[in-house]
């Protein structure tokens, strides 16, 4: 299995960078500071991937058997 | 404030121990003849005081003010420190005994590498000195080949081993000649108190007694050494010095002796202070302890609410609520006081408004009675209807706590109601339970809108109901609601009146199913299969020949059986449905009411069960009989053919499993067989299949058990094998892999099993045992790491899941934001949402 074929196993949720603007609105939205988010580390799997850097925010779109979708944002940090 | 950054655990070292230290003690005498504590002796004031009125000698606090002060002992000679006898074997055998310098490879330790896994070598590299081996001799000696190390050699030794080498072997934060104690730190007298007793006699803390014994002995020593004594006796004196510093340590050392009381009883030291379920750490920091609480135990009352806990008298006069005095109360809180703290409805204290508080008893309760105001308070005893916590260890899931409304009642044990049974976990065989009086209106609110037992009949778990009927209430609601029963106008009233439920009774008969009907609110339409059904390949549904379609329209139930499908726990779709639809209230009501119509018919109808439900007729015999036997032929069949080696193998089996699979598949054959035939012929008013059917207790296969046959017994799901080499038992020729050999049962429990069938079934219960013991403690040690991880995890009013240091766990509740506890088994139906 190559490196990028783990983004479309079916565990694997869809990962998104959100931009500069995009995360803007969400911490406004959500009434948090960044360093309140869930967190995930730059050497996570996907993070490699996606090529986000540290504090970036990411989106992630998660199957749920009672609520259909749910959004989920975790910030990268350093390892 | 500031914040505790980190704490770190080292060795103290001497000279910490003499800059902490504010005395030398050196008396072993604890009291001189005027009772005063002896200077230099373990009671000194100077290490503080613990009587009140005196003050401490070195600070000048009073008692509260000064914490204590630490002492030291100096030893004649030094002795190990027993708590480090690992590190001490450690370093002995890794470092060089002339220099100091490390004996194992230094790159692997600098790797990390532990070095209980290199190679010790034999001659040092440094100075080229022979190494002998190192061996604990116990409990405390150190051997190198065949001479015994004294704690001044191993003390002189360590001083050489540079600070490098011991980090290296592990040694962080200290020096390794700090394991062998010169100098011992006298803990505060406030640390050991002594109490004193009735008699007026003084009674020493533990280590008090201990320390005496080490200054007494380390004396002795002292003035031994001091005119030459001869070596055997100073051996003696040291070992013995070394015995009471161990024990000082630890008292529970394997390999020692503990250390004892004039009474008998070990001593509590060191270790044993803070160790295990009465230590330090689990009885006094986690442990906690409530006033207004009673325990006792428990016993079932089929008339109480499920709301409800009987509460004896007795404890009902210990436990008090404080209630304010209005002008709207005062007289029936005078009324309480009148009655004073002897009898029951009556109160035990009065505080005014001044703070001053007052026992009420019968001598002054005029007095008190008189001066009575607003703004008083009064402490009067539990009364029905307070709001209480009843509770049942061990509280695994949140509905082991919940809220009750009092009902005194004589005798000695809680009451409680047998639908409210499995929540707790419950039974009645010596359990015992908490109850809990709130003393706030606060508390008592919220105890009331989220604990009261009403509100939790729908479990969080699975989002279904958790309580419910069980057992004997299953089987007479069947019994009431099948065809056939009918109940007279008279009957009918008596049956009605016991559940509070006032009817209108038109007709001169009622069927079970009218009465039944009573209780379920108007409004409740449903159509589901009972659990009786029979699985019919095609489902009748309304012309089901079994009764087993269940349907009730506006309340009524028009068709179908009443079982575990309908009213009980996990599975009642009537409670579930009523919960949802009219309100906890409601369901409570229809549980009440259901739960007292089915004692009372039970009462008018009876039932039981007896020897005569397991006969079987001789057809039925025979037939079993029958599949038994041709079963064994085939199975003695395989035997042979594996004998000839004609056996079928698939790849990557050996014949003998091969063979094994074969066998256990024909046997389980026959169980089911057996099984089939039973639930075919068997009675439809037999009461074990009535009570296996309805799922009120036990099984078709319990029947079989019973009357058909026990059949194979199995270890780990395979057949019996161990035993004797070859056979199971002595009885049994080896290499016999019939049947009856390994753990084939062919009698039923009614005909009853001879011995050798008995052996087999005893090995399977055995297991049984084993198996659920250890589940229990595995999934309970489970349980508890769940707990600590998740315990501070809380919902804001945001709707953000965060834990204790703010951080976001989810930022909408589970991700759907429903409450399992409120939803139909998880979902959310939108139907009832839009209705309220
Ligand atoms: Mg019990
Ligand atoms: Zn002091
Ligand atoms: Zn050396
Ligand atoms: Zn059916």
């Amino acid at each position: 299995m190559s490196e990028k074929d783990i983004l479309s196993h079916e565990l694997v949720s869809e990962h998104k960078i959100l931009t500069k603007n995009e995360s803007q609105k969400i911490l406004s939205q959500l009434n948090v500071k960044p360093d309140r988010l869930p967190k995930m580390r730059d050497t996570d799997p996907v993070v490699e991937i996606i090529g986000a850097k540290v504090g970036d925010i990411v989106e992630i779109t998660r199957d749920s058997p009672t609520a259909g979708k749910t959004k989920y944002y975790r910030v990268v940090i350093p390892e | 404030m500031s914040k505790i950054k980190e704490i770190r655990f080292k060795m103290i070292s001497p000279e910490i121990i003499r800059k902490l230290s504010v005395m030398p003690v050196v008396t072993s005498e604890v009291y001189g003849p005027d009772a005063y504590p002896i200077d230099g002796g373990v009671m000194d004031p100077k290490l503080g005081i613990i009587d009140p009125g005196m003050r401490c000698q070195t600070c000048g606090g009073r008692i509260g003010e000064c914490t204590g002060h630490f002492g030291h002992i100096e030893f004649a000679r030094p002795v190990l420190n027993i708590l480090y006898l690992p590190q001490i074997r450690l370093i002995l055998t890794y470092t060089c005994h002339k220099c100091g310098a490390l004996l194992a490879d230094k790159t692997k330790l600098e790797q990390g590498i532990a070095p209980k896994k290199l190679k010790v070598m034999t001659t040092c590299p440094d100075c080229g000195a022979k190494q002998g081996k190192i061996k604990l001799e116990k409990p405390s000696t150190f051997v190198r080949d065949k001479h015994p190390l004294t704690p001044v050699e191993i003390r002189e030794h360590f001083e050489k081993i540079s600070d490098e080498t011991a980090n290296l072997i592990g040694i962080k934060g200290g020096r390794p000649e700090w394991f062998i104690l010169t100098l011992l730190l006298v803990p505060p007298v406030t640390a050991r108190p002594s109490i004193t007793l009735e008699s007026g006699d003084r009674s020493e803390d533990d280590l008090t007694h201990k320390l005496v014994d080490i200054i007494r002995i380390n004396h002795r020593l002292a003035d031994n050494l001091e005119i030459g004594a001869p070596d055997f006796i100073i051996e003696d004196l040291w070992e013995l010095l070394q015995y009471h510093v161990t024990t000082y340590f630890n008292n529970e050392i394997s390999s020692i002796p503990p250390a004892r009381h004039r009474s008998g009883r070990s001593l509590k030291t060191l270790a044993q202070r803070l160790k295990s379920k009465d230590g330090r750490f689990r009885h006094n920091l986690t442990g906690k302890r409530v006033n207004y609480c009673a325990r006792t135990v428990v016993s079932p009352d089929p008339n109480i609410s499920l709301n409800d806990v009987g509460v004896p008298e007795l404890v009902a006069k210990e436990l008090t609520v404080p209630i304010k005095v209005t002008k709207n109360n005062i007289n029936e809180l005078k009324a309480h006081i009148k009655n004073g703290p002897d009898t029951h409805p009556g109160a035990n204290y009065v505080t005014r408004p001044d703070g001053i508080r007052k026992k009420v008893i019968n001598e002054n309760k005029e007095s008190i009675l008189e001066e009575l105001a607003p703004g008083h308070i009064v402490e009067r005893h539990l009364i029905d209807g307070d709001i209480t916590i009843f509770n049942r260890q061990p509280s695994l899931h949140r509905m082991s706590v919940m809220a009750h409304y009092a009902k005194i009642m004589p005798h000695k044990t809680f009451r409680l109601n047998l639908c409210v049974c499995k929540p707790y976990n419950a039974d009645f065989d010596g359990d015992e339970m908490n109850l809990h009086v709130l003393q706030t209106a606060e508390a008592r609110a919220e105890a009331e809108q989220l604990m009261l037992v009403e509100k939790n009949i729908r479990s969080p778990r699975f989002g279904g109901p958790i309580m419910g009927c069980d057992q004997d209430y299953i089987s007479g609601a069947y019994q009431l609601t099948k065809i056939g029963t009918t109940f007279t106008k008279q009957q009918t009233a008596q049956i009605l009146i016991n559940a509070d439920i006032i009817a209108d009774l038109k007709k001169d008969t009622y069927t079970g199913k009218e009465i039944f009907s009573f209780a379920i609110p108007k409004g409740i339409n449903l159509e589901y299969k009972a659990n009786t059904c029979r699985k019919c390949e095609t489902c009748k549904k309304k012309e089901c020949e079994h009764d087993a379609y269940v349907i009730i329209e506006d309340g009524e139930l028009k068709k179908g059986v009443i079982d575990t499908n309908s009213i009980a726990a996990f599975k009642g779709r009537i409670i579930d449905t009523i919960d949802m639809e009219k309100g906890h209230s409601q369901a409570r009501l229809f549980l009440d009411q259901i739960t007292k119509i089915i004692t009372r018919t039970m009462m008018k109808q009876g039932f039981s069960i007896s020897l005569d439900n397991l006969d079987t007729d001789k057809t039925t015999r025979t037939n079993i009989e029958k599949a038994i036997d041709k079963q064994l032929e085939v199975i003695e069949k395989q035997i042979e053919d594996y004998k000839k080696g004609k056996i079928d193998v698939s790849p990557g089996r050996t014949p003998e499993e091969a063979l094994e699979d074969m066998i256990m598949i024909e046997l389980w054959k026959i169980t089911n067989m057996t099984q089939q035939i039973i639930d075919k012929t068997v009675d439809e008013t037999n009461s074990a299949i009535i009570m296996a059917r309805t799922g009120a207790r036990g099984s078709i296969q319990n029947l079989a058990y019973m009357s058909g046959l026990v059949g194979q017994e199995t270890i780990r799901g395979r057949r019996i094998f161990r035993g004797y080499t070859g056979r199971t038992l002595s009885h049994f020729k080896k290499g016999d892999l019939s049947p009856t050999s390994h753990g084939f049962v062919r009698s039923s429990f009614q005909k009853g099993i001879d011995p050798i069938e008995f052996f087999f079934e005893v090995m399977k219960g055995r297991e049984g045992i084993m198996d659920s013991s250890l589940k229990t403690r595995v999934s309970g040690y489970m349980q508890r790491r769940l707990v600590s991880a998740l315990q501070d995890i809380k919902v804001g009013e945001d709707y953000h899941v965060r834990d204790s240091s703010g951080t976001i766990i989810q930022f909408v509740p589970g991700e759907d934001c429903v409450d399992p506890a409120k939803s139909d088994r998880g979902y959310l139906d939108k139907q009832i949402m839009t209705k309220h």
